[in-house]
């Protein structure tokens, strides 16, 4: 079904730059609606107007969270028929963490584009005339590198092997249907009729977990992305040096995202395999003397963003009471992970009397070993422990919630009793989207399924 | 005076070679039909009905293209059912049960009166191919036919190898010989060919029944018909047939013969269909069962035969006639002839052009069973298409081919020809995608008009056709504008269990509701009375079915439309695959094998990628 993708012509969108982690990443996106696509995720002034082949500047968010900014970009328009794909055209420049990217997709999709295919801008260019004959070949060896490395990735990102559970998903949607289509083409026959409330029951537990899936997509987002990791704490406790100490940790791989303003905004810490995103950085480089009050605003933000809160405090002067107080104090949402360090252990007169602190010395790198042991463990713990299948694949998510969506209109109509054809269309739908992820196609599969486990046939 | 010389020549006067040889006529060809016995033309070798599921729309189809199957159909019906009318009017599937001999003679009086049309009794044993085209026949008595185009609809007769139990005898139908010398001919001329399989049950004498333990299956109330035309009235006395079920003891009895059973003891090679299996083999295959329906079908007006529709068997006679035995109402019954199993040559149809023209040699084409399908209605469409085509060929015009979205024809040919096919290959509704756009009662709206086109269709068919179009806009446009009275409805409403309503309505919202349709309203409210009668009872069901799916056709139509783009790129079929370095060898293959003429098509091969598809498309550039 896949295939009807080369037939549109509706707005996609995709990065232009090479996937990794550079200064800057392309999004471009593409087709009739372009320019008023953006548009929604571009409030600042109406694009209606402009000219194209202008650059301009702004801040870009959501439609459904306007007041949270993604990124600040620069963006271009183009006119059909002078562009790439010979569409209208808008390219947007942004920082380039994978996550940032990532969050600009998602509030294009929102609101209203498509991703595309491996290959599709090209393809469209050359269908709009764009590129000559001459220049096919070497576009046809592009796509067929696209995507082959698209697969290869895609493969390398069903983590916990979820392309199996859609897989089973399919298979019993397609055993479902082949019930109502076994009604629809052997109806006169002594055949079995599909029980509409264990229908009703099937839809209810798929749909289930397709949710389930979709919000997983979320805690898939960032393992790829990186867990973003908030280091907070009361003035002087040891944040940078903290820190440093974990950037220099031999172990780590460590990445910079600049900032617009050459700082350093993010740093990318991978321990055995596991990304922490280290959020907000800048604001601890800079220094580590802030004024109480505002700490405990800003430790609140970051803390919130955040998956994991390292939250340091000076082990000679802090007491137990006041740690658990001032944790209560970011009024933190229960599925974040906390990390208690107990810093300046190298100083006298610190008390080891808090068992669930770990003791470091971040000056002397005591303890880095046992931190960074910490880290890993309770995200790698929390992989097993919940054995759930994690989506990181934007285009997978949005293949489940076609599906989701078919769905529950096939439910409403088993619901109004409408004919068996009807829900069968719906269904179709369903298993065609899912089969988009997984590569397969629906007709043969299901006579399959009827030829198989029904005595039909005069 | 005799001649030799023909523009089409038909081999096999099956359902496939009657319609080839009339639409060919028909549109001006000079047509032999060449058949082995001029008494067996259009037999339904297996059991007496036409239509049904999936098969319905396709006779519908046919006669909406200017086929006889339908006219024929009605003509010789003794029971008409409209199959599952309780759901949605896309599954609406029209049936009737035949009499077998009348069904013959209707065909041969028709074929008889179209003066264009030659018959030739004989058996062809060979064909005369020269540089890769097709010139003529040579029959079994030394005699040499020639034509500029040949079709070939043989059935089950090609190297036919019947098996009762393990008895086995040479024959293309029980009792008539089989044909040898073309399958040879063909494999020489470098084509490819298999095995299949299917049976027959047993036919009985009606007269050793006993009906009062069988429940009893009537005809439809108001029995409609297969044709559009006009001048067609659908029958007003019907037949009966009767259900009764297999039990226990026929199960056990049967298993006692597994051991002489050609399936099983591997003496028969072909692949039989899954959906029309033997008894032995629903026994064998689904032991849970404890009972298999049987339906009793009478074989005509004047006969006493019956068809013992669901209890296909090729296991040894004693074996079988002490089974049947077994079953209420049969303990009696007397056998007029076992059933049997029936091997036969076919040719895989990916070695045709979607015009059903063969690939290798010009101007030869196939049709029916020799394609590896089943059943008289997907026989008889193929046989139409390829007259057509055969004769549009040999007079330098455009093919006439079919798009899956217009009809289950072009399903059917464009599965053959891009998958092939393993078993014998029965159409459902399941197959087509646009399942809600392919219905029975739009298949003249669908075809006819293409059909005109061409020069198929009658002038007088495009003008029921357009005006049944024209009507059923009005109607609809009237519903869609006006409204109804609270006062004026909600007694009826409250009568069919239905809500009421509080206000004044667009009668269209009334007719959404699964309970209410305009002939009803029609009856109970005089304003909608006066409006409507007018019109005729087809243009209103029209109308009704556009109202009530509106949305659903609606998201068809745009399904199509996306896929349509792809059927405007069209590709040479001389195209030159190796010159495309990024094609995957596989693909080439492929492509090279069966010969997409557009991107549409070769995108539906089996076991090509989109990014096969895109690589093809930007190579064939704009």
């Amino acid at each position: 079904m896949s295939i009807q993708y080369l037939a549109n012509n509706d707005t996609i969108c995709a990065p232009a730059t090479a996937p990794g982690v550079a200064a800057i990443a392309v999004i471009r996106v593409s087709g009739p609606e372009a320019w008023s696509i953006f548009n929604k995720i571009y409030y600042q002034k109406s694009l209606q107007n402009q000219k194209g082949y202008t650059v301009h500047f702004g801040k870009i968010a959501s439609v459904t969270n306007p007041a949270d900014t993604i990124d600040e970009v620069l963006f271009s328009l183009f006119k059909s028929p002078k562009s790439y794909t010979g569409e209208d055209i808008v390219e947007i420049s942004c920082h380039g963490s994978t996550h940032i990217q990532q969050k600009i997709l998602e509030a294009l999709v929102e609101a209203g584009c498509r991703l595309a295919m491996p290959g599709e801008f090209t393809f469209r260019a050359f269908v709009n005339g764009k590129l000559d004959l001459s220049q096919a070949e070497a576009v046809s060896d592009l796509i067929i590198s696209q995507n082959d490395m698209a697969r290869k990735i895609a493969l390398n990102q069903m983590r916990g092997g979820y392309s199996e559970m859609l897989e089973k998903l399919r298979q019993e949607l397609i055993d479902f249907a082949a019930l109502i289509e076994l009604e629809l083409d052997f109806g006169e026959e002594d055949v079995e009729f599909a029980n509409r409330e264990k229908l009703i029951g099937l839809i209810d537990l798929i749909c289930a977990e397709i949710k389930t899936l979709t919000s997983s997509f979320k805690w898939g987002n960032v393992i790829k992305t990186g867990i973003p990791t908030a280091i907070v704490g009361k003035p002087n406790a040891g944040k940078s040096t903290l820190l440093n100490a974990l950037l220099n940790e031999e172990k780590a791989i460590v990445s910079h995202i600049p900032g617009t303003t050459r700082d350093v905004i993010e740093d990318i810490l991978t321990l055995d395999g596991l990304s922490f995103r280290l959020m907000d950085t800048a604001g601890l480089r800079l220094s580590d003397n802030e004024i109480e009050q505002e700490g405990i605003e800003r430790s609140k933000q970051k803390a919130k963003q955040a998956q994991l809160v390292l939250y340091v405090y000076d082990a000679s002067e802090e007491s137990d009471a006041s740690v658990t107080n001032s944790i209560k104090a970011l009024e933190l949402s229960e599925d974040i992970h906390i990390i208690k360090i107990a810093n300046k252990s190298d100083l006298n007169g610190y008390i080891k009397t808090d068992t669930t602190s770990i003791y470091i010395s971040a000056k002397n790198k005591q303890g880095i070993e046992d931190l960074i042991q910490q880290m890993t463990q309770q995200f790698a713990l929390g992989k097993e422990q919940e054995n759930t299948f994690v989506i990181t694949n934007v285009r997978h998510v949005e293949s489940l919630d076609k599906a989701y969506e078919s769905l529950v209109a096939a439910k409403e109509g088993l619901e109004q009793k409408i004919s068996g054809d009807l829900v069968a269309f719906e269904l179709r739908g369903a298993i065609n989207y899912i089969g988009e992820i997984t590569g397969t196609i629906v007709n043969d599969d299901l006579l399959d399924s009827i030829f198989t486990r029904f005595c039909i046939g005069k | 005076m005799q001649e030799n010389k023909f523009d089409i020549i038909v081999v096999g006067a099956g359902h496939a070679g009657c319609e080839a040889a009339a639409a060919a006529a028909n549109l001006g060809s000079k047509v032999l039909l060449i058949t082995m016995d001029m008494g067996k033309i259009a037999q339904m070798s297996c059991n007496p009905a036409m239509g049904g599921v999936a098969k319905g729309q396709i006779v519908r189809e046919i006669d909406a293209l200017g086929g006889y199957s339908g006219i024929v159909s009605d003509a010789s019906t003794i029971q008409f059912r409209m199959l599952n009318k309780s759901k949605g009017p896309a599954m609406w599937s029209p049936r009737t049960q035949n009499d077998r001999v009348k069904f013959s003679l209707e065909w041969r009086k028709i074929l008889e009166s179209i003066p264009n049309i030659s018959f030739w009794q004989d058996n062809v044993v060979d064909l005369i191919i020269e540089k890769e085209e097709v010139k003529g026949v040579k029959t079994s008595m030394g005699i040499l036919f020639y034509c500029k185009s040949l079709i070939l609809t043989n059935g089950t007769f090609l190297n036919g190898q019947i098996h009762i139990g393990k008895q086995q005898m040479s024959g293309g139908r029980i009792g008539e010989k089989s044909s040898i010398g073309i399958t040879e001919s063909l494999i020489k001329n470098g084509f490819q060919t298999g095995r299949m399989k299917t049976g027959t049950p047993p036919r009985i004498d009606g007269r050793s029944l006993n009906y009062e333990k069988m429940e009893v299956q009537n005809g439809d109330e108001k029995p409609e018909k297969f044709s559009y035309l006009e001048k067609i009235k659908p029958i007003k006395n019907q037949k009966c047939c009767w259900i009764t079920y297999t039990n226990n003891k026929v199960h056990e009895i049967l298993k006692t013969g597994f051991n002489e059973s050609p399936m099983y003891s591997g003496t028969i090679k072909g692949l039989g269909p899954r959906y029309c299996p033997s008894i032995e083999d629903k026994i064998n295959r689904f032991a849970e069962r404890d009972r298999h329906q049987i339906f009793v079908e009478p074989e005509g007006w004047d006969t006493v035969e019956i068809y013992v529709n669901g209890f296909s068997t090729s296991l040894p006679y004693e074996i079988q006639k002490k089974a049947i035995q077994q079953i209420p109402g049969f303990e009696n019954s007397k056998m007029f002839r076992p059933g049997y199993a029936i091997e036969y040559d076919y040719f895989q149809p990916t070695q045709l052009h979607l015009t059903l023209e063969t690939k290798k040699i010009k101007f030869l084409y196939f049709a029916g069973q020799i394609n590896g399908t089943t059943g008289y209605e997907e026989a008889a469409c193929q046989g139409l298409l390829a007259g057509i085509n055969s004769h549009l060929k040999i007079n330098n015009k455009e093919p006439f081919i079919l798009k899956r979205s217009e009809a289950y024809i072009g399903v059917l040919i464009d599965d053959l020809v891009n998958k092939g096919t393993e078993e014998p290959y029965r159409m459902f509704t399941s197959r087509a995608e646009y399942r809600i756009l392919l219905r029975q009662d739009n298949a003249d709206i669908r075809l006819t008009e293409l059909s005109n086109n061409i020069g198929l269709a009658s002038n007088s068919r495009l003008k029921i056709v357009n005006k049944k179009i024209k009507e059923a806009e009005e109607i609809k446009n009237w519903i869609e504008k006006t409204s109804v009275d609270p006062i004026e409805i909600n007694e009826y409403l409250t009568e069919i269990g239905t809500a009421t309503i509080n206000q004044k309505i667009k009668i269209n919202s009334l007719i959404s509701r699964p309970q209410i349709n305009i002939q009803n309203l029609i009856n109970i409210n005089n304003n909608i009375k006066s409006e409507l009668t007018k019109y005729k009872k087809d243009s209103i069901n029209e109308a009704e079915i556009l109202l009530k799916y509106d949305s659903y056709i609606k998201k068809e139509k745009e399904l199509v439309e996306k896929i349509e783009k792809l059927e405007n790129y069209k590709i040479k079929i001389d195209y030159n695959y190796d010159e495309i370095k990024s094609l995957s060898s596989e693909a080439k293959e492929k492509f090279k094998k069966i010969k997409p003429l557009t991107l549409g098509q070769a995108s539906r091969i089996s076991g090509i990628s989109p990014s096969d598809i895109q690589v093809l498309m930007v190579n064939l550039g704009k």
